[in-house]
């Protein structure tokens, strides 16, 4: 496909609204259909899209296996410390309610924290999963 | 603070350490930050156990979302006593992990073996102390998960193909599992256990619920590798790492069996088990298969870590067995069988562990006159298998007694004659090691072994004292059991059956 024009421009003019789109899944995730499982995928989406068109190598030099390794760690703690921190609030584990004065505005914040470490770490195990099937060489 | 959160804490010290320790490669310090994190996981398992000793049953809402409509941690007489034997063993094991697993894992991947090991621990511990029928079968999958790919960084290639196969088989076991808790689901429109359990009399009538349980019960089976659908299992522990081999052995299964004995007594009451179809019926004729085809199979297994595989399909019989009576005496001794058996596959497992180490074989050719050379380890492995053949003054004598005067009250005679039966099988192959280690001369040319390190005999040691300790001293784990098993029954049977 490296030498296929037409793929190669049609790749270039998704790849960005793929990831928009996924940024507006992910963020429009608290009041309609989506969130952090769903923007993960299609975030993935697009750098699967890109390394299918330029090669998977290129697509390894934006998003090495350390990196994403750590951004799926990271993900995991996102969520995980939001519960630590209302813990240290004094609530109990997810108790969004105590991450604002007003409760309303508490859970606001916990479900965005929440949904961004979910969104992070499904992003990096789907390019990791495609990155690891990709790249074998048998 | 922590007080108050530590049902919370419980499972998330341990959830969160697992992406941190992604962040610690040398192995050395990989083990430090886990054992750090089991070390403070037993820590919470006590606490919670005196605090529900003290307070009685404890309720957590997770996110502050009151129990029937959020996750709900229930944590009782029966929670604990898993959670204090599982973050006991879990902790035991990897204070002894850090020699055996640099012999046996491949470098690099060493730090993410105990990633794994952390998320498997968390999974076990989570399963044990949810009171959301789904959320058991997201732990479930978490546990699975990590062990399969623990059970896949052993030595030999045929790890891989082990690991694949339980792989197919705990996701079929895992699929029944929540094919059960939707069909219950559409029943009763909620997940949580005690609202299960008190909408379930409404449901009592229909053939859904029927199937439910079967679901819940050959998935369940599936996982605890009751007899005929243990096949997974052997070829997990023998070509697992041995410290892998010695924490799922004595943890995994159990889980299993606490999620069944959940399932059936918590959810669905023991009048239903009884008045319903005859699951408990089916359960005794598979335990008894269990007892006596592991044991038999288990005589003639040249790989040591494969002939005790065998036995655990054996002793998951009997724990089996114990549960299906129906009674609190029954209950009481299938827990207490469950414990002991831990106790003593850890000590014979970390045993064969030390002795992998030091020759590169736990074959039994290969093992002839190994006493001599390695005296403290076999000790070790001998305690353990007399309290696996329930030999007085140890562990599993305590379990198996209690299990006969439960077949006699129940006034089933010839189960204990069965039980007394397949133990003897369990005298011949424990024999058999006995026999090669101590009577047999080291071959010729055979590598010479020297004794295990310090670091490996500590933990060793100290699982096959508790195999004495608890067949002597029985007032932790027979008043811990007892109160296990009325929490468990005790809600279903109501006040009535249980004096």
């Amino acid at each position: 496909m490296r030498y296929n024009p037409i793929l190669r421009a049609c790749a270039k003019f998704l790849i960005a609204p793929i990831m928009l789109f996924a940024l507006y899944v992910q963020f429009h995730g608290d009041y309609g259909p989506g969130g952090g499982f769903q923007a993960g995928v299609i975030f993935a989406v697009a750098f699967i899209l890109y390394s299918l068109i330029y090669g998977v190598h290129n697509a390894r030099k934006v998003a090495p296996m350390w990196l994403l390794r750590l951004l799926m760690a990271a993900g995991v703690l996102l969520y995980g410390g939001v519960g630590v921190a209302t813990m240290l609030l004094g609530g109990v584990f997810l108790d969004y309610d105590l991450l604002a004065h007003d409760p309303q505005h508490g859970q606001h914040y916990g479900i965005l924290l929440v949904e961004a470490g979910v969104g992070l770490t499904v992003a990096s195990v789907m390019m990791v999963l495609f990155f690891t099937f990709a790249g074998r060489k048998e | 603070m922590i007080l108050a959160n530590l049902a919370a804490l419980q499972v998330v010290i341990p959830l969160l350490a697992a992406p941190i320790g992604i962040a610690l490669r040398p192995a050395t310090l990989a083990w430090a930050w886990a054992t750090l994190v089991a070390i403070a996981a037993f820590a919470c398992s006590v606490g919670l156990f005196l605090q529900v000793q003290t307070g009685g049953p404890i309720s957590y809402a997770i996110g502050g979302w009151e129990p029937p409509w959020g996750i709900e941690y229930k944590v009782d007489a029966l929670s604990t006593f898993m959670l204090v034997l599982i973050s006991g063993i879990g902790a035991s094991v990897l204070l002894y992990a850090r020699r055996s697993v640099e012999a046996e894992i491949d470098p690099p991947r060493i730090y993410l073996f105990y990633v794994a090991y952390l998320l498997c621990l968390s999974g076990l511990l989570g399963m044990v102390i949810t009171g959301d029928a789904f959320n058991v079968f997201v732990f479930l999958e978490i546990s699975s998960l990590s062990s399969y790919a623990m059970i896949a960084m052993g030595k030999s290639r045929r790890a891989l193909a082990a690991a694949y196969h339980y792989l197919i088989l705990g996701t079929v076991g895992a699929t029944f599992y929540v094919i059960g808790v939707g069909m219950v689901y559409m029943l009763t429109g909620t997940l949580n256990m005690d609202d299960l359990a008190r909408l379930m009399p409404q449901a009592a009538g229909y053939r859904t619920l029927e199937v439910a349980l079967a679901f819940f019960t050959v998935g369940l089976a599936l996982k605890l590798a009751l007899f005929p659908m243990h096949k997974w299992l052997p070829d997990a522990y023998t070509y697992a790492p041995s410290v892998v081999t010695a924490f799922l052995a004595s943890t995994s299964t159990k889980v299993g069996l606490y999620v069944m004995i959940r399932v059936f007594f918590t959810v669905f009451g023991a009048p239903y088990m009884t008045e319903g179809i005859p699951v408990a019926d089916v359960l005794v004729v598979l335990a008894l298969a269990a007892m006596f085809s592991g044991s038999a199979v288990a005589i003639w297994q040249g790989d040591l870590k494969r002939s005790l595989a065998y036995s655990s399909v054996a002793q998951i019989g009997y724990m089996v067995l114990g549960v299906a009576l129906i009674s609190v005496a029954g209950m009481t001794a299938g827990l207490l069988h469950l414990f002991n058996h831990a106790l003593m596959k850890a000590a014979l497992f970390l045993a064969l562990g030390a002795v992998f180490l030091r020759i590169g074989s736990v074959h039994i050719q290969d093992m002839q006159g190994i006493a001599r050379q390695m005296p403290i380890t076999m000790a070790c492995f001998v305690v353990g298998g007399l309290s696996l053949i329930g030999v007085p003054l140890t562990a599993g004598f305590i379990s198996k007694w209690y299990l006969m005067l439960a077949a006699f009250q129940d006034g089933r005679w010839w189960l204990a004659v069965l039980i007394v039966l397949s133990s003897l099988l369990a005298v011949v192959y424990v024999w058999r090691v006995v026999e090669a280690a101590y009577l047999r001369p080291r071959p010729q040319g055979a590598p010479v072994a020297t004794e295990a390190p310090l670091s490996l005999l500590l933990p060793m040691i100290g699982m096959a004292a508790a195999n004495i300790w608890f067949g002597i001293d029985t007032s932790f784990s027979m008043t811990a059991a007892e109160a296990a098993a009325r929490a468990a029954l005790g809600a279903a049977l109501g006040t009535g059956g249980v004096q």
